[in-house]
């Protein structure tokens, strides 16, 4: 059976099993890039990428940047603050801009979710559409970046994640990355349990293919990695969907005590931005089970992976499915 | 147009019956079976109606026609012309334009609009609090006594959530018989919400908007209801859960109406998967259990009504983003095609159960006269054919309608309006009637 070819990566449920797999071993032949001496490779020579950010996000944005312009593309970074109607021009409109300056591809992060999916479906840009966080939806590139660096720390850096353990502790209801991952980590063979207050748990996620579990102590012992996620102080007294950050910090939050409750293999990760004495402590988030700052470089790979699969060759992602 | 000329309608089987003849002529059903061909005058337009359905014109108690205010994206004159073709002769125009339908003057204005159209008559909703914000009466009593002597009071589009505005305003509405239509959504649950709150909202993470939000104002308002004795409507009936609690309060004998829209005996939140803002409205598309559930309330009478809820937007305003775009989606030209297929060729309701559904009822509802009365000699001759055999699949750009926000475009529905009749005069003919004048048979169109 082949797969069929995909133009656009909007969720990480666009991947099966073995176009996940591609993914990774291309990104694991791509980090050996960033070792040599010149990190350029010439594939996209030619080719036009926009990144199209309706949402401040430095380090997403400066991770693709990296990756297309490694592969030779050229970048254009399009920074459009605000939604339409309230405010300026019109996502179609700046779509229909970009399409006439012939964009073979669009990386879009924006506030609403379901607006990557608006793009690749409306015919207002002919490109593929990659989805860089689309308001509390997905963000497919973050899942397959913390996939590789799983992968590297639990699997010797190859094959899927069959049986591993996987705890996303926080914020689910407003974490695009948990989604993603919950989908990707799931069709990698791993076991996800997502742990958070029963009031940050989306209605419906224990229809997912996770675990769901209010305790994180009990969670712990069974892990191996847990993903802290970022939780903003603001969901607490004033959104209500917490007492306090002290207290979501204690029971949620993850310091050296809770650390040393996990497998001596166990690593942790985070997907930044951190709020350092809210969901992580800094003695985890500097310790040398936390691999928060390998994601960074993994995530450039993985990105260059991305480009290169949807870009390089319409069949790319097809070709090696079983 | 044929203004005050006759019409013979032959052969059209009065709500789905034998097939009989009606005589149309200054503005009432003249007559009807063998005396109708006797009695027609000879210069009497005559409709050949072999296999077509006759109803009472149809009564809309709920329709955004957007005048004043908002005039790109519908104009009375533009509203009630589509919904002469979807088989309307009568419309309730909801009170949130801009500005809001809350004095007797602006009621009038829109009243009038109606009148000089004549597609549909026009019956003004009044707001129930000034400028629609919940916080205080508007002149209720004022806008019932003008000219356009409204009776059907909402602040559709918000929700009427003070328990003691809500307990005064069923109060006050008893003077003059009206009726306090409520858009029931407790505005704190719904804070940002984007599509039903269920297994989808989560995975598209989108803000939910939980049936438990409709169903608590519901609750609270038949309460209110039966505590002071008053007529309560609930609009756009969405979930299995405030069907059940409509069916209990009609058991306890309390005077309270609900109406359900086309599109939520229809369509469900699986087409939110697309985030095409076509299927963003509010309250939002729910699950097939709720559907099936809305059906069965309509088919035993727990749903009085069915109501289009048709509410145009300009093409910006969902050629966006979902989070972005308006609510809302048209209604008038499908509704009765959209009835059809999920009551009638699901066996659900008759024709009569539709024209009693579709006409009888909200008129009752909202104390208009003259519409939603049989089919019978003396009666208003408002009337709408159809040809049940018909199947058409939708245009957005068949619309007559000046917006084009159809969630049904590309779907095949059964039926068709072929004529709309508005005391006798025709408000809409489609391009294939079969009319002749006093002698041979022609098409037109």
């Amino acid at each position: 059976m082949t797969a069929p070819a995909i133009r656009h990566l909007l969720s990480a449920a666009d991947l099966d099993h073995a176009q996940a797999l591609t993914v990774l071993d291309t990104a694991a032949e791509l980090l050996a890039v960033a070792d040599r001496p010149i990190k350029k490779l010439p594939t996209l020579r030619g080719r036009t990428v926009v990144n199209l950010f309706f949402e401040d996000s430095t380090r997403t944005r400066i991770s693709f940047e990296a990756a297309a312009k490694r592969l030779s593309a050229d970048v254009i970074t399009f920074s459009a603050r605000g939604s339409s109607v309230s405010k300026g021009e019109s996502l179609k409109d700046t779509a229909l801009t970009l399409q006439a300056m012939g964009a073979d591809m669009v990386v879009i992060r924006h506030g609403s979710s379901g607006a990557p999916h608006r793009l690749a479906a409306s015919g207002w840009v002919d490109g593929s559409v990659v989805n860089a966080g689309d308001g509390t939806h997905e963000h497919p590139t973050q899942a397959l970046l913390d996939a590789f660096t799983l992968r590297r720390h639990l699997a010797g850096g190859s094959g899927d994640l069959d049986g591993a353990r996987i705890t996303i502790v926080g914020d689910v209801l407003h974490s695009r990355v948990a989604r993603s991952n919950a989908l990707l980590l799931s069709t990698l063979g791993a076991d996800v349990t997502l742990v958070a207050p029963p009031t940050l748990l989306p209605v419906g996620a224990a229809s997912w293919p996770v675990t769901c579990s209010y305790d994180l102590d009990a969670a712990l012992a069974k892990s191996d990695a847990v993903m802290m996620l970022r939780v903003q102080r603001e969901r607490g007294a004033a959104g209500g969907y917490f007492p306090s950050a002290r207290e979501y910090s204690r029971r949620y939050g993850i310091d050296a005590r809770r650390m040393a409750m996990l497998p001596d293999h166990a690593i942790v990760l985070h997907p930044g931005p951190m709020n350092r004495g809210v969901e992580i402590s800094a003695e985890v988030a500097d310790s040398d089970r936390s691999v928060i700052v390998e994601q960074v470089t993994n995530g450039v790979a993985v990105r260059m992976a991305v480009l290169y699969l949807l870009l390089g060759g319409s069949d790319q992602l097809a070709a090696v499915s079983p | 147009m044929s203004g005050d000329r006759a019409v013979l309608v032959r052969g059209a089987r009065l709500l789905g019956g034998e097939p009989a003849d009606l005589l149309l002529d200054a503005g009432l059903v003249a007559a009807s079976g063998p005396d109708a061909r006797r009695d027609a005058p000879g210069d009497a337009q005559r409709v050949d109606a072999d296999g077509l359905v006759a109803l009472p014109g149809l009564v809309d108690l709920h329709t955004h026609l957007r005048e004043p205010g908002r005039e790109d994206a519908e104009t009375v004159e533009t509203g009630t012309r589509a919904g002469a073709a979807g088989g309307f002769t009568a419309v309730h125009a909801m009170a949130n334009t801009d500005p809001v339908a809350d004095t007797a003057g602006v009621v009038e204005q829109v009243w009038r609009l109606g009148r000089e159209a004549g597609w549909c008559d026009v019956h003004p909703v009044g707001a129930v609090t000034v400028g629609i914000a919940g916080q205080r009466l508007a002149e209720l009593g004022a806008m019932a006594d003008s000219a356009a002597r409204v009776r059907v009071f909402s602040d559709d589009g918000r929700c009427v959530s003070d328990a003691v505005l809500m307990r005064r305003a069923l109060e006050y509405v008893k003077a003059f018989d009206g009726v306090i239509a409520q858009h029931a959504q407790d505005p704190r649950l719904t804070e940002g919400a984007q599509m039903n709150e269920g297994e989808l909202s989560g995975r598209l993470g989108l803000t939910g908007w939980p049936a438990v939000a409709e169903e608590s104002v519901v609750a609270r308002d038949v309460l209110l209801a039966a505590h002071v004795g008053s007529r309560l409507h609930v609009c756009h009936v969405s979930t299995a859960g405030s069907v059940e609690i409509v069916r209990w309060a009609k058991q306890k004998g309390w005077n309270v109406t609900a109406e359900v829209t086309p599109h939520h005996l229809l369509l469900t939140d699986e087409l939110a998967t697309s985030y095409d803002p076509l299927y963003k409205v509010n309250p939002p598309l729910r699950t097939a259990a709720d559907t099936e559930a809305l059906r069965l309330g309509l088919a035993d009478g727990t749903i009085d009504a069915v109501a289009t809820d048709h509410a145009p937007h300009a093409v910006e305003d969902k050629d966006c983003e979902w989070e972005a775009a308006a609510m809302g989606m048209l209604g008038l030209e499908t509704a009765l095609s959209v009835v059809q297929q999920t009551m009638i060729d699901t066996g659900l309701l008759d024709w009569a159960g539709v024209a009693d559904r579709m006409s009888a009822r909200p008129a009752r509802i909202g104390r208009v006269t003259g519409h939603g009365r049989p089919v019978a000699v003396g009666e208003p001759a408002n009337l709408v054919l159809v040809d049940p055999a018909a199947v058409r699949t939708v245009r957005p750009h068949d619309s007559l309608s000046l917006s084009r926000n159809t969630p049904y475009a590309g779907l095949t529905l059964p039926g068709r309006v072929v004529a709309t009749y508005l005391r006798g005069r025709p408000t809409y003919e489609s391009p294939d009637i079969a009319v002749a004048g006093a002698g041979a048979v022609v098409s037109h169109g």
